[in-house]
């Protein structure tokens, strides 16, 4: 943690607030039958209504109700009886109707709550979340901005792709988090993993990050202790727990620089940069669009009967605190070495190579060491690494059979990550092949002894762990491809000593 | 059979599935109808003969064989220019979609198309049916056929007086607050606001989406029971439609017996503002349906005075959100593209050029009412006495089973007299717009001209909301009386043209 980190600290309480946009992985999308899956040749996924064609009329998904629901119930949110939708109008030409089919003051699911946990030095610490709401709507089209640098200032033309318009969007609003200190940044990143981590247990989405399917907007105020709330900017459009992270610590910085010189903070909304970790002036509040919301006359309003809420309590999975401290218990490992494992993103994946036929010691040493190590290097997530559990199983399977020393098994994530190929070709590219030729580890070891005498002597006087000395001159000579206790054997067996 | 063009749709109908005339004649012979007279009437936006003429053989051919059983086989029809019609263009009246063919059908031309109903073409309106005269349509006004120098009414204009001039037995109207009744009312036709949900309006062009209704317009009662008979249901592509059986209209219409039936009479919709000659007949109806057995009680909507002020918000802001998707992006014309102008000036170009002066209108009243810090003031408040309306309605029901009143305070105005003045245009559907906010039914029929400018008077029967049999029952018990003291409809006295 930084000192510039630490002054903030001391002298600022920070208050956060999260609005999350997640993606459904329903099979259509919230008003149409149109495909709802991600990319497909641009505007292939339309119809009528998603391209919002004059005459055209949307009839809601109900597996993306339900999915709302059972999303509010692991919640721990209320569903209200009887909610509607509304019409957000501003034009953009990224939505086909110039406005967007949302919940404004009649959300589908409120006052909820969900308990993150963070690692401290002192151990796992456990925040409550409150969740304000939960509601539906649709996501836009997507731009693509010809010439200029790729946006739309400086384009030359712009192209649209309707392919994600119409797609079903659940957002999920905290009410402010108070109290998080100087865990503001972790708190942030370790709620966002939980909700994603609730939503994927729940089967409602896959929550693809590196596809765009989950989209945070942070809020951040600053106050002295005692004082009145600070002034708060919004930071959208963040697309990683680790810019969750991010953009939390840089903007309390940010924010507190500007206090400390005497300046007013702006409300306004802010742009994440994923390069630099900065945030940059968006639109300010008070030039803000008046969005002139009213509820949608084309769609009756959604009221759940207590039957169907209750059928739908009943299809809830085992949530992800309650797998973890099962996990937890199975692995044998401390409340610190679970909290950060998972805080690294390396539980479903480590749940992965189990299922594959990795042993559980055996996956968490990839996952939180090496891989966790260049996730970092590299400032992205653990699955957005070109390493899948199936591969760390292949990988596992060839060390046992003994076709992979430790140190090549190395070499071939190496590879993995580089994006050379699959674990079989990287293997046969980079020519990892144990040695196991009696014959040639023999000569190597003769090599070895003529190089070093004296070394045979003190060995065969008793002293074995000179071994070690001829073990590594072989290792050396043979590239690290020879298995090293098999060496081991062999030079005992040569110099007639016998353990 | 002899002058295919003045009989009506059932009588069509009926001569087809004998096999006394074809589907193809008659189709034709409404085709040369409006190629005499259209040119004067203006009630056609588009006529595609060819097209119109081979759907008929089509028909014929099925029912040769056997394969049609729908009471309007072969009989053709006019459709509003709101209906969206695949592949035919679709313009609501205004120039910023000229040019758009929909890639898709409104779900009721698609039931048209099923029941063997043979499209003409689209008829004229105000812009996005925004009007009451069809003066506002972008491609120039319809002319009345009883007075070509008269207002057809509005927004419907096009789809009534297609039918007041023998151009077409049926047609298509939409009716958000009036414009089926009103245009019905002052050319001497029948035209019928369907229970909200009662016909679907997927694939119908919103104005505003909680008050838009489709229906049937037609010269007869029976006609327009038989036409909402084929259009009617539920339909999963429109949430709001009813998903209740379609009630037996036709067979309302044949009982046309209402001995012992309540009929209310509003207070409030009737004296200041109502031309005598309007009062004159709507008072000799009232008589008629007491001879008929039915019993006369006025009845009071204390809230029905606010009704105008509410529909003049609601309509407005739902109708600007509703067009907002008229940008120039996707569909329509779009202005002034050149390369160094940005995205935000193409719309606004777009949309200065191609939207007339009524809609810029409420465009802009309906953003101001949703606007932040007027929304509970205006959109708010307006949508409270919406409530109060309705329920002065159920309360009214609770003593009557229908209501009537006069459908149109006056008979058809000159074109133009009233162009300059919103607020006088706007008081033409005074009687009909309470029923739109509260979603219930009504008709309107012709009882009779005015005797001080011998133009057709309309008046409107009113039915709670799913009974809209009872406005058939109604109107036919009224129209058959009057029919037999006239010895004939009354639109067989309009001008021949």
């Amino acid at each position: 943690m930084t000192t510039e980190y630490n002054a903030v600290i001391t002298e600022f309480d920070p208050i956060i607030g999260l609005e999350t946009h997640i993606e459904l992985g329903t099979n259509s999308k919230m008003f149409c039958s149109c495909s709802a899956q991600f990319g497909g040749e641009p505007n292939t996924f339309v119809c009528p209504v998603c391209l919002g064609m004059p005459g055209s009329m949307p009839v809601v998904n109900r597996v993306a109700v339900e999915s709302t629901i059972r999303m509010g119930l692991a919640l721990n949110c209320s569903i209200v009886p009887w909610c509607r939708f509304a019409r957000k109008n501003y034009f953009y030409p990224d939505m086909p109707k110039n406005y967007q089919i949302s919940q404004y003051d009649e959300p589908l699911c409120i006052n909820g709550y969900l308990d993150v946990t963070v690692a401290t030095e002192n151990g796992p610490q456990v925040f409550r979340v409150e969740i304000e709401r939960v509601h539906m709507e649709e996501d836009t089209g997507k731009l693509l901005h010809a010439g200029g640098a790729g946006r739309i200032h400086g384009a030359t033309h712009s192209l649209v792709d309707y392919n994600r318009a119409g797609i079903p969007l659940i957002e999920v609003v905290t009410k402010p988090i108070l109290g998080t200190g100087d865990l503001a940044p972790e708190v942030a990143k370790a709620y966002v993993a939980e909700l994603r981590d609730l939503m994927r247990a729940l089967g409602v989405s896959d929550v693809r990050m590196e596809e765009g399917s989950l989209r945070c907007d942070v809020n951040v105020s600053l106050s002295r202790p005692g004082e009145e709330w600070g002034t708060r900017t919004e930071t959208k459009n963040v697309n990683s727990l680790r810019s969750v992270e991010r953009a939390v610590r840089t903007e309390m910085i940010r924010q507190a620089d500007r206090l400390r010189s005497g300046e007013r903070i702006i409300q306004e909304t802010r742009h994440f940069n994923e390069e630099t970790g900065d945030t940059t002036s968006g639109r300010s509040k008070e030039q803000a669009e008046d969005y002139r919301y009213f509820p949608e006359p084309d769609l009756v309003p959604i009221a759940p009967s207590e039957a169907w809420i209750e059928e739908l309590r009943g299809t809830l999975p085992e949530i992800p605190s309650v797998r973890r401290a099962r996990l937890q218990i199975d692995w044998g490992i401390s409340d610190f070495d679970m909290q950060s494992l998972v805080n690294a993103g390396a539980l479903d994946l480590i749940v992965a190579s189990i299922d594959a036929g990795v042993q559980p010691a055996a996956a968490r040493k990839w996952w939180t060491g090496e891989l966790t190590r260049v996730a970092n290097e590299r400032n992205c997530e653990l699955e957005e690494l070109t390493v899948s559990p199936s591969d760390i199983a292949e990988i596992e399977g060839l060390i046992s059979a003994g076709d992979l020393t430790d140190k090549m098994a190395r070499s071939v994530f190496e590879g993995l990550l580089a994006g050379e190929g699959s674990v079989s070709q990287i293997v046969s590219q980079r020519g990892l092949v144990v040695v196991s030729d009696d014959a040639s580890l023999i000569a190597a070891i003769t090599a070895a002894l003529a190089d070093s005498p004296d070394i045979a002597e003190k060995i065969q006087g008793g002293k074995i762990a000179a071994a070690g000395s001829i073990v590594g001159a072989v290792m050396k000579a043979t590239q690290g491809q020879a298995d090293a206790a098999k060496v081991r054997t062999l030079l005992l067996e040569q110099l007639g000593v016998k353990e | 059979m002899n002058d295919l063009i003045r009989q009506s749709a059932a009588t069509l109908a009926g001569a087809i599935a004998r096999k006394e005339v074809s589907s193809e004649e008659v189709t034709r012979a409404h085709l040369d109808r409006i190629s005499q007279v259209d040119e004067r009437v203006h009630a056609f936006l588009y006529v595609d003969p060819e097209a119109s003429i081979a759907r008929a053989r089509e028909v014929d051919q099925q029912i040769a064989k056997g394969e049609l059983s729908s009471p309007l086989a072969g009989v053709p029809i006019a459709l509003k220019d709101l209906v969206a019609t695949k592949g035919v263009p679709t313009t609501c009246g205004s120039r910023i979609l000229s040019g758009w063919r929909p890639p898709y059908s409104a779900t009721i031309v698609n039931k048209l198309h099923a029941a063997g109903v043979v499209s003409l073409g689209k008829t004229n309106m105000d812009e996005f049916a925004m009007g009451s005269s069809t003066e506002h349509s972008g491609y120039g006004p319809t002319h009345n056929p009883w007075d070509l120098d008269r207002i057809p009414g509005g927004s419907g204009g096009g789809s009534a007086a297609a039918i007041a001039s023998f151009e077409a037995p049926l047609a298509i109207g939409t009716d958000t607050g009036g414009s089926i009744r009103q245009p019905a009312a002052v050319t001497g036709t029948v035209g019928v606001k369907p229970t909200y949900g009662g016909v679907s309006r997927y694939g119908i062009v919103a104005l505003a989406s909680s008050l838009d209704q489709a229906g049937p317009c037609a010269r007869d009662v029976m006609d327009t029971a038989i036409l909402h008979s084929v259009i009617a249901g539920h339909d999963p592509r429109d949430s709001t439609s009813i998903n209740a059986p379609v009630p037996d209209f036709v067979a309302a219409a044949l009982s046309a017996d209402i001995r012992g039936m309540k009929v209310g009479v509003i207070k409030e919709l009737q004296g200041e503002g109502f031309q005598p000659g309007v009062l004159q007949r709507f008072k000799q109806s009232l008589e008629i349906l007491t001879e008929l057995g039915a019993e006369i009680v006025e009845v009071s909507c204390p809230h029905f005075q606010y009704a105008l002020g509410a529909y003049y918000l609601i309509l407005p802001s739902e109708a600007s959100s509703n067009l907002a998707r008229f940008d120039g992006m996707r569909f329509g014309i779009r202005v002034d593209d050149g390369n160094d102008r940005s995205v935000e000036q193409v719309m606004s170009a777009t949309r200065e050029e191609g939207f007339g002066a009524e809609v810029k209108r409420r465009i802009m009243l309906g953003t101001y009412a949703l606007s932040s810090g007027y929304y509970d003031a205006y959109y708010g408040q307006a949508q409270r006495i919406r409530t109060l309306i309705t329920r002065d309605f159920e309360a009214a029901f609770t003593e009557v089973d229908v209501l009537v009143s006069p459908t149109s305070p006056t008979t058809a105005f000159k074109i133009g007299e009233k162009l300059d003045d919103p607020l006088a245009m706007y008081l033409n559907d005074i009687a009909t717009i309470p029923v739109n906010l509260a979603g219930n039914c009504a008709m309107s029929l012709p009882i009779g001209l005015a005797p001080e400018d011998g133009l057709p008077v309309g008046l409107q029967i009113i039915a709670p909301a799913m009974a809209d049999s009872l406005l058939y029952r109604v109107g036919s018990a009224l129209e058959s009386a009057l029919v037999d003291r006239w010895g004939g409809l009354l639109i067989s006295e309009a001008p021949s043209l």
